[in-house]
């Protein structure tokens, strides 16, 4: 398990720095659909080593430009979405009361509901767009986070030293912010990295199914373009494997580092994952 | 029985109000203008805003706009399609049955599949049986399921169509016409079992690995029955109970299959009517789908806690 987590770590490492880098290499000229002269839809060549696009770009420049916004799309939706989970598993755990219930009842019914209609739903009420991408993934997904940091937060607040942090007079807001969220956020930020995850996944299917920014380039418009261009009854093989292949590493390397992670910090799971 | 029928029930029933408050909130609250969104591209006059405005109804309190809605919801009736110019419900009702086929056939195969895979790599587990079913599941779950589809579609391009759920120029009929839905079946079906199957791998082997260390298992053992019997009569039957729950609970995600699957096979039910609605958008079709859609994962998890009760005599006594 340990090596399949170092594995992980590596492929994040090489895409993180392929994103990093990118500008340095490609340049606009190469991504506008007007001023590039490549041959269109051609096959992988010396001069093209992934082929060509529709408009005659280079698959290979596409891909790497395309980590950028996809990973950065992943990234924030998972921050808002670890945010908007800790903030209510927080509350829900610390006041135990009707405040609390009324809480993990709204997490419930979120739980309930499918979280891709409700993620389509939301994004074509607020229009095509990263951002509304971006807001739809972390309201469908933020529920996870929240049942975790709830039940974390009811097993810290039994502990004595909460107590001890009453008895010196530390209301509610210190001892949910310095006691309790220290001591939760270790374990959060772990699940985060599952969380990344599938928020790169829902990105791609949610662009796919046309609710992106039309002019932008992440894994999930190039295939949503090659979809709509024809490029499946073409059979151009060579368009449609690289951003596809580009999700499933990231993906896995995310699950496996995350899984890893988990692992080291909670060996009695080990048998059963 | 009847108390515990009861609460359930409840419970679904106020899920289904939420469903239709964060419906309502979405599509009637959010857009800006609704009037502007339905009259975009004509040129209107402020009066002639104003008329559709009070013949939609957007004039009246909110609480009154919601009531309405949750009406005319529950009495099946979904509003009317922008783009089809037709009810919604009749929408609905003429795409329920193909999504109905391709979600029940992947059910079927996937969960067969997943949980037989799952109790052989659990029995055996760190074989290299396990560890290649594992890893299969793991990478097919990592997989958007919509390129999956692509990349079948261009496999298999020669071998099955490439779209829709019949060939219009055969026009068959009776057994004929079977067979041609059959073979149109075979890829989104295909698709949707490849990444569907590995969540129940997962639960199914857990569970058995669960049961694994019980004394039961010892004393099966112990009167002497084969290795295969010890599994399928002792192991299975109890790992089986806590995987049953989260079967049902899983269904949930075969909505998301369905929507991108349809996409990309144009397979005519619900998640391709979804995604026509996209293209506008037509905002009183996505509503209703996405209103039909939640209405059946409440109803699968209400299914999944009833059949736990029954299945599992420990709870029932509770």
């Amino acid at each position: 398990m340990k090596r399949s987590g170092l594995w992980g770590i590596g492929v994040l490492a090489a895409f993180a720095l392929l994103a990093l880098t990118a500008p340095l290499h490609i340049g606009d000229d190469q991504l506008d659909v007007v001023r590039v002269d490549g041959p269109r839809l051609a096959p992988p060549s010396a001069a093209y080593p992934l082929g060509t696009d529709l408009a005659g770009r280079s698959i290979l420049h596409l891909v790497i430009w395309g980590s950028r916004e996809s990973l950065s799309i992943g990234l924030i939706a998972t921050a808002l979405t670890v945010l908007l989970g800790t903030a209510v598993g927080l509350l829900a755990g610390h006041y135990q009361g009707r405040i609390g219930q009324a809480l993990m009842h709204v997490t419930d019914w979120f739980i309930a509901l499918p979280s891709l209609p409700l993620a389509i739903s939301l994004s074509a009420v607020l229009g095509q767009g990263a951002a509304s991408i971006t807001i739809a993934i972390a309201v469908t997904s933020w529920t996870a986070t929240a049942r975790l940091v709830r039940a974390q937060t009811l097993a810290v607040e039994a502990r004595p030293f909460i107590e001890r942090a009453r008895a010196l007079g530390a209301g509610n807001r210190q001892v949910m912010l310095r006691h309790v969220l220290p001591n939760v956020m270790p374990l959060v930020l772990v699940s985060s990295t599952l969380t990344v995850a599938s928020a790169i996944l829902s990105e791609a299917t949610l662009t796919f199914l046309g609710l992106g920014d039309p002019t932008s380039v992440t894994w999930g418009s190039m295939l949503q373009t090659a979809f709509s261009g024809g490029a499946v009854t073409a059979g151009a093989w060579w368009y449609l494997m690289p951003p596809g292949l580009a999700i499933l590493l990231v993906v896995l390397g995310f699950t496996l580092t995350g899984r890893a992670v988990e692992h080291l910090l909670n060996p009695r799971m080990v048998q059963h994952a | 029985m009847s108390r515990y029928l009861g609460k359930k029930v409840a419970a679904a029933l106020v899920s289904f109000l939420v469903t239709l408050v964060i419906g309502f909130v979405i599509f009637s609250l959010m857009p800006a203008d609704p009037v502007r969104t339905l009259t975009r591209g004509r040129p209107t006059s402020e009066e002639q805003l104003a008329q559709i405005r009070v013949q939609l109804g957007l004039d009246e309190p909110v609480w009154y706009r919601f009531l309405t809605f949750a009406g005319d919801t529950l009495r099946g009736e979904l509003g009317f399609s922008w783009q089809f110019q037709q009810s919604v419900s009749s929408l609905v009702a003429e795409r329920l049955g193909p999504t109905l086929l391709l979600m029940g056939a992947a059910a079927v195969i996937s969960i067969a599949l997943g949980l037989w895979l799952g109790v052989h790599s659990g029995w055996r587990h760190g074989t290299l049986f396990d560890k290649v079913a594992s890893g299969a599941s793991l990478t097919l779950w990592s997989v958007p399921t919509f390129w999956l589809g692509m990349i079948l579609l261009v496999l298999f391009s020669g071998w099955f169509p490439s779209g829709g759920m019949s060939d219009p120029s055969l026009a068959a009929t009776g057994l004929e016409h079977v067979l041609d839905v059959a073979r149109h079946l075979v890829l989104p079906a295909l698709t949707m079992v490849l990444v569907v199957f590995a969540q129940y791998v997962t639960v199914m082997r857990a569970s058995v690995i669960d049961e694994l260390g019980s004394p039961y298992l010892l004393t099966a053992r112990a009167k002497g029955l084969t290795d295969a019997d010890v599994r399928r009569k002792h192991a299975v039957p109890n790992a089986l109970l806590p995987s049953v729950t989260m079967i049902f609970m899983h269904l949930g995600t075969l909505v998301t299959g369905a929507i991108t699957v349809e996409a990309v096979y144009s397979w005519p039910g619900l998640g391709y009517l979804t995604y026509e609605a996209l293209k506008i958008p037509d905002l009183p079709l996505l509503q209703g789908t996405f209103i039909i859609f939640s209405a059946s994962v409440i109803l699968m998890n209400l299914l999944a806690d009833l059949a736990y009760r029954f299945l599992d005599p420990r709870v029932r006594v509770q």
